[in-house]
């Protein structure tokens, strides 16, 4: 089985992220229970007259694959394989409300086109002229990481050498309006920085796309090994730890080899217990990182932590603003990233410097 | 060259009958389940003709014992229904016994709900429930709710028409890499206005009976269905002394990179699908004894498919047929209604008819199967062509 390695990347997101030069440098701090993506500028990446009928996600995704690909000096992969929750929802939310307000009259076909969960994946595969495999994930918190396992699976097996794996996700005003309606969304603004201690109910919600080149082969500029990854459908509180070591074991690791833990915590009373059953615990010695406070909850946003989790093991330093705890690391290693949303679709990641 | 995936059980409901039975009746006797819709209310209900599921959705909730107060839209009753029936099949008396995961492929998801309720969310507390059912992932959680399947991978596949045939690819490999024991695999749609009004604009719809590779096709009819099979890996098949309905053989899925709607001309991701298929399954393209082809009866897409054929098979194109004059298209479902179909056919060694069809197309000198063939058979090939450039194509085969 060959080994698999994240070669580069490629961010759109609610922080300055697009230029892979930088890492979190200027911060944006949000007061907001809805925070929105930064936008590159998307004439140099896509031609005015096509980005202007694109939708966002759509646009994020090309950007950040455009991106990732140069970085890895490839103008085109063996196969395109992307995740997203809910796909170009303002295509969508256009389409229905048409469909209601005009009583199914006056309809034009593009904001259906561009409401198929594939769509992201059609359209960078038609921009790459890539006849390759091509697979869409659409399955709440762990449609990226449905994704990456995919991705994995074939390069080990060497079915391919190189893999385009993105997240994406946008916001749409009216799936945002009926998700605080009821609670999903937290009620109040909330300020990035405070948003770890909130104790009350949803999230802050967000947008962006996190694209990567996965490959077989290891490179000069390659980021780190994807050693592992694996999802479950429900996971059980209490027997969380359980579950954690089994992972590492299966992967020869225990808690010690851990020497970053990236969660997902969104601030959402509720449910950030998952990853406090972790943190207070088996990891309580380990330095715990972030990343929600700064991307937002999307059902793509571990898409956000892999990026983060990759840049600190290139760069071999963790951003200030990330740091959840007072533990430091004494190396920069080993990194296990943990998700889930609402109690639901559970996911693990481990990665490694090479 | 590798060795098929057990497939030990199916499940299937689609306009054509509630169970593997009825619907294989309906296949043999010709009796298509087109008709007009009836549980839509629709301006273009008149001008379209659908495959339509007979039972509303309270009779599915009741059938599955739901208490009132679930949120469950159409597709996710649907294919729990389907599911549980193939999960029974298969003679799965505990899911647990072995590591079990779930694949399910959905296009429509809660938007059937959503649609209904768009603007009521926001002020009538009854409604909210059907909120969170809304993304394709939740109809694939509530599946695996009521197969029992807990702690385990369970994700949804949303790749247009092709989606539940690359639900079944990736289980088959799944099961391969030894990830999984077991795997619950296939599709699940419902009609909605979104796809009705999505596909009227597009002008592939058709105001009568869809005729698949008719030179005179005047587009597809919609259908609502759900189909599920269980694979196993040969370590269950041989501790369990599971009775094997046909073997997953090969499967492929490439991108057509032309245009977001159409196929390509001359087919070329159909083509590169039914070729990494057939070298997946180390088989020669003449070991295919018949095709179940995606053949939705639009313009585009039976002439593109038609001339993919002919580019893998040459000369000796196999007997094949479209069944979506029977089903309609089923969209996400295709490919598992599909898949139970060509099962069928490989275990009752027959060849379903392409009703409706009347005049060969003029692009080339290929003829669907017209009338019932018995035949044996050891390979069949099915396709599932989508948007997106979505291609992909799954061989089922008798013998591992």
């Amino acid at each position: 089985m060959k080994k698999v390695y994240i070669q580069s990347i490629g961010s759109v997101s609610a922080q300055k992220t697009f230029d892979n030069n930088e890492f979190l440098e200027e911060i944006i701090e949000h007061h907001d229970n809805v925070i929105s993506a930064v936008n590159p500028v998307y004439k140099e990446y896509i031609p005015p007259a096509a980005a202007r009928r694109m939708a966002k996600g759509i646009k994020m995704s090309v950007v950040a694959s455009t991106i990732a690909l140069q970085e890895a000096g490839l103008d085109n992969v063996d196969a395109v394989i992307t995740g997203t929750g809910m796909g170009c929802l303002i295509d969508s939310e256009k389409f229905v409300s048409a469909i209601i307000d005009n009583n199914e009259e006056y309809l034009t076909p593009t904001p259906f086109i561009q409401s198929t969960h594939n769509t992201v994946g059609g359209q960078i595969a038609l921009g790459l002229g890539c006849k390759g495999y091509n697979f869409t994930y659409v399955h709440g918190s762990i449609s990226f990481e449905s994704a990456l396992l995919d991705a994995k699976m074939q390069l080990e097996l060497d079915e391919a050498e190189s893999i385009l794996v993105g997240g994406v996700d946008e916001l749409a005003a009216h799936t945002v309006a009926i998700h605080k309606v009821v609670t999903h969304v937290k009620a109040e603004a909330v300020s990035s920085t405070k948003l770890l201690e909130s104790k009350t109910e949803g999230a802050v919600f967000g947008e962006g796309a996190n694209f990567f080149v996965l490959s077989n082969q290891k490179m000069e500029n390659t980021y780190a090994e994807l050693i592992g990854v694996t999802t479950f459908n429900t996971l059980e509180k209490s027997t969380l730890s359980e579950t954690v070591t089994d992972f590492l074991k299966e992967n020869n690791l225990n808690v010690n080899d851990i020497d970053v833990l990236v969660q997902g915590n969104n601030g959402d009373v509720k449910f950030d217990d998952y990853y406090h059953q972790l943190s207070a615990n088996l990891f309580s010695e380990t330095q715990q990182v972030c990343y929600k406070h700064l991307c937002g909850e999307f059902n793509t946003a571990s898409s956000f932590g892999v990026w983060l989790a990759s840049k600190i093991l290139k760069t071999q330093r963790i951003p200030e603003i990330v740091s959840l705890n007072d533990v430091k690391a004494n190396k920069l290693e080993t990194i296990l990233l943990y998700n889930q949303y609402r109690g639901e679709n559970h996911s693990f990641i481990l990665l490694r410097t090479c | 060259m590798s060795k098929g995936i057990a497939i030990t059980g199916m499940g299937i409901i689609s306009a054509i009958g509630n169970n593997v039975a009825e619907n294989y009746n309906a296949l043999i006797e010709g009796n298509k389940g087109i008709s007009r819709i009836s549980k839509i209310e629709t301006i273009h209900k008149d001008a379209i003709m659908v495959g339509e599921i007979a039972a509303t959705n309270q009779e599915l909730i009741d059938q599955l014992n739901l208490p009132p107060e679930n949120n469950y839209c159409r597709t996710a009753l649907l294919g729990a229904i389907a599911a549980k029936q193939a999960v029974a099949a298969a003679q799965i008396s505990d899911i647990t016994t072995y590591k079990t995961g779930l694949v399910s492929a959905t296009s429509v998801g809660g938007m059937d709900m959503t649609e209904k309720y768009y603007y009521q969310y926001l002020e009538d507390k009854n409604t909210q429930k059907y909120i969170e059912g809304h993304h394709a992932g939740d109809s694939t959680q509530k599946i695996a709710a009521q197969l029992g399947i807990e702690k385990s991978l369970v994700t949804t596949i949303s790749t247009a028409c092709s989606s539940a045939a690359n639900a079944i690819m990736l289980g088959a490999r799944l099961i391969k890499s030894g990830k999984l024991d077991r795997v619950v695999v296939g599709g699940t749609d419902c009609l909605s206005k979104f796809t009705i009004n999505g596909f009227k604009t597009l002008m592939i719809l058709s105001d009568t009976y869809n005729t698949p590779f008719d030179e005179n096709r005047k587009g597809l009819n919609l259908g609502e269905a759900a189909a599920f099979l269980v694979l196993e890996s040969d370590a269950v098949v041989t501790a369990e002394n599971k009775e094997v309905l046909a073997y997953v053989k090969g499967y492929g899925n490439a991108n057509d990179a032309y245009h977001q709607t159409a196929s390509s001309a001359n087919g070329d991701g159909a083509t590169l699908a039914m070729q990494k298929a057939l070298k997946v399954a180390g088989l020669d393209a003449k070991k295919i004894d018949y095709i179940n082809a995606h053949g939705t009866a639009t313009g585009n897409n039976d002439l593109s498919e038609g001339r993919a054929i002919i580019n893998v098979f040459g000369q000796e194109v196999p007997d094949f047929s479209s069944t979506k004059a029977y089903t309609g298209h089923t969209l996400a479902a295709a490919g598992a209604i599909e898949a139970v179909y060509s099962i069928l056919a490989l275990q009752h060694n027959v060849i379903f008819p392409n009703l409706n069809y009347k005049t060969q197309m003029k692009e080339f000198a290929i003829t669907p199967q017209t009338s019932l063939k018995h035949k044996a058979l050891e390979a069949v090939l099915s396709n599932s062509l989508g948007f997106g450039g979505n291609c992909s194509t799954v061989i089922f085969s008798k013998q591992a």
